[in-house]
């Protein structure tokens, strides 16, 4: 099954104003650069993000901040972004903030056919506010409810154009749930094999969960925190 | 003399058990890493999808794929190996994690601590610090005493809005190590040279003092 489209802009099609999308990546780690790119260009508007940050100021979705193409995100961390935090509290732009553990999980609970779960994470706290709690094992849990997207964005190391696909180090994080909660599954990859490439013992998202890929260019991979050690 | 940031992170040091696997957040508890004490073999889990975190890089050898839960880039150890977010929070969820450390604004004298949000000043998100704190059995918050402001974050009730509700077991801050049980702070230890009476006055929650209070080994 041949999944690759020739361009990020063929990817991107059927992207409208108004969608909800998944975007992974922690950080600026792993994250899709030429398709945040294609969606500035497009100029796609009042789109609900999914993604575990919101970038940093001129980088990653960033960007889409900037432009004022995002309406609401769903995060569990936003520190890094000047413009966000403006944006937050003067009200222009909605925000969700969830457990890093929950939003994971509900990407994963949304792709595999699981509508709901209980989890301790955030009992007692606002986030809980609202939502169903019971008792397992002598311990309050509240109800989290699976997350899909019209489109979910991921970017790997390594794809196939059967869609497989393989991660490179801390740069999995969040892309394999998203890749399986997208109603479309979008990769964008560092380097397009042709099938029977990859080994399937070694493969993170099977083809199954990615309906386009595309190989992407001039990766930027930039660094947030660039920390070293002297040598001796 | 109260501790600097490196000694609260040696004293934290000092609680690793062999074998265990740890989590340490942002700050104070990543310096933790480097003073474990010799013969303890921890492996540390970054919640970003990493077990066995090593040092930072050499200046040159970053890897941007290759980051810690604070966006710093790391090295691994061998042994190492890389995972999901779901898989991760798998890890911490489902107790597979033996100790957490990570920083505060404020705990309460029952346990509770906050982390993530000062209302309509500072809204950075919890990032996965409410799952850490709900299934860690065993949370160590490494803090100072008071804040900016001079007051206590050792409080009755927290002020801030909440990250998790009765979980913090100890509080190691520049003055004293405290262990929360029943509803209060028990101090442990001082910081040396450090008086109870300073302790005392400094903690705005409950506290128990016993009648001996020794001086932290450093």
């Amino acid at each position: 099954m041949n999944k690759v489209v020739d361009n990020v802009t063929d990817a991107l099609i059927g992207i409208q104003d108004g969608m909800t999308i998944m975007l992974g990546g922690f950080g600026l780690c792993g994250i899709p650069e030429n398709s945040i790119g294609e969606l500035v260009r497009k100029g796609t508007k009042r789109l609900t993000c999914i993604s575990n940050n919101a970038g940093v100021d001129g980088f990653g979705l960033g960007l889409l901040l900037e432009t004022k193409q995002i309406k609401k995100m769903i995060s569990s961390y936003v520190g890094e972004n000047d413009e966000f935090e403006r944006q937050m509290l003067s009200g222009e732009l909605e925000v969700d903030l969830i457990p890093q553990g929950s939003l994971a999980e509900r990407c994963r609970a949304g792709g595999a056919g699981i509508p709901a779960f209980y989890t301790p994470a955030g009992f007692g706290t606002e986030i809980a506010e609202g939502k169903e709690v019971r008792i397992y094992n002598g311990k309050p849990h509240i109800l989290e409810e699976a997350l899909t997207a019209d489109f979910a964005i991921v970017k790997a190391w390594k794809g196939d154009t059967a869609g497989n696909l393989v991660y490179k180090a801390a740069a999995r994080n969040f892309n394999p749930l998203m890749a399986m909660a997208g109603k479309i599954t979008i990769a964008e990859v560092e380097e397009l094999l042709p099938v029977g490439a990859l080994d399937p013992n070694e493969i993170h998202t099977p083809g199954i969960f990615v309906q386009r890929i595309f190989q992407g260019k001039e990766f930027e991979k930039r660094i947030e925190q660039r920390t070293v050690r002297k040598r001796d | 003399m109260a501790l600097d940031k490196i000694g609260i992170a040696k004293r934290i040091a000092q609680e690793l058990q062999n074998g265990w696997y740890v989590n340490l957040g942002i700050g104070i508890p990543t310096l933790v890493a480097n003073y474990i004490p010799s013969g303890i073999e921890v492996e540390f889990q970054s919640e970003n999808g990493v077990l066995g975190m090593g040092p930072f890089p050499f200046d040159g050898e970053e890897d941007a794929d290759l980051i810690n839960a604070g966006k710093q880039t790391i090295t691994t150890l061998p042994g190492a190996a890389f995972f999901d977010s779901a898989t991760s929070f798998a890890m911490i969820r489902g107790q597979h994690v033996q100790l957490t450390v990570l920083g505060a604004m404020e705990v309460s004298q029952n346990g509770d601590i906050a982390n993530w949000k000062i209302p309509g000043k500072m809204v950075k998100g919890m990032g996965g610090a409410m799952d850490l704190v709900a299934s860690a059995d065993n949370i160590i918050v490494a803090m100072m005493h008071s804040n900016k402001a001079g007051e206590s974050k050792l409080l009755i009730n927290c002020s801030l809005p909440l990250t998790g509700v009765a979980c913090v077991k100890k509080v190691v801050t520049e003055l004293a190590v405290l262990s929360i049980i029943d509803g209060a702070f028990h101090l442990i230890e001082r910081a040396p040279g450090v008086s109870v009476e300073e302790i005392i006055a400094k903690t705005e929650g409950r506290l128990i003092v016993p009648e001996f209070v020794p001086e932290m080994q450093l």
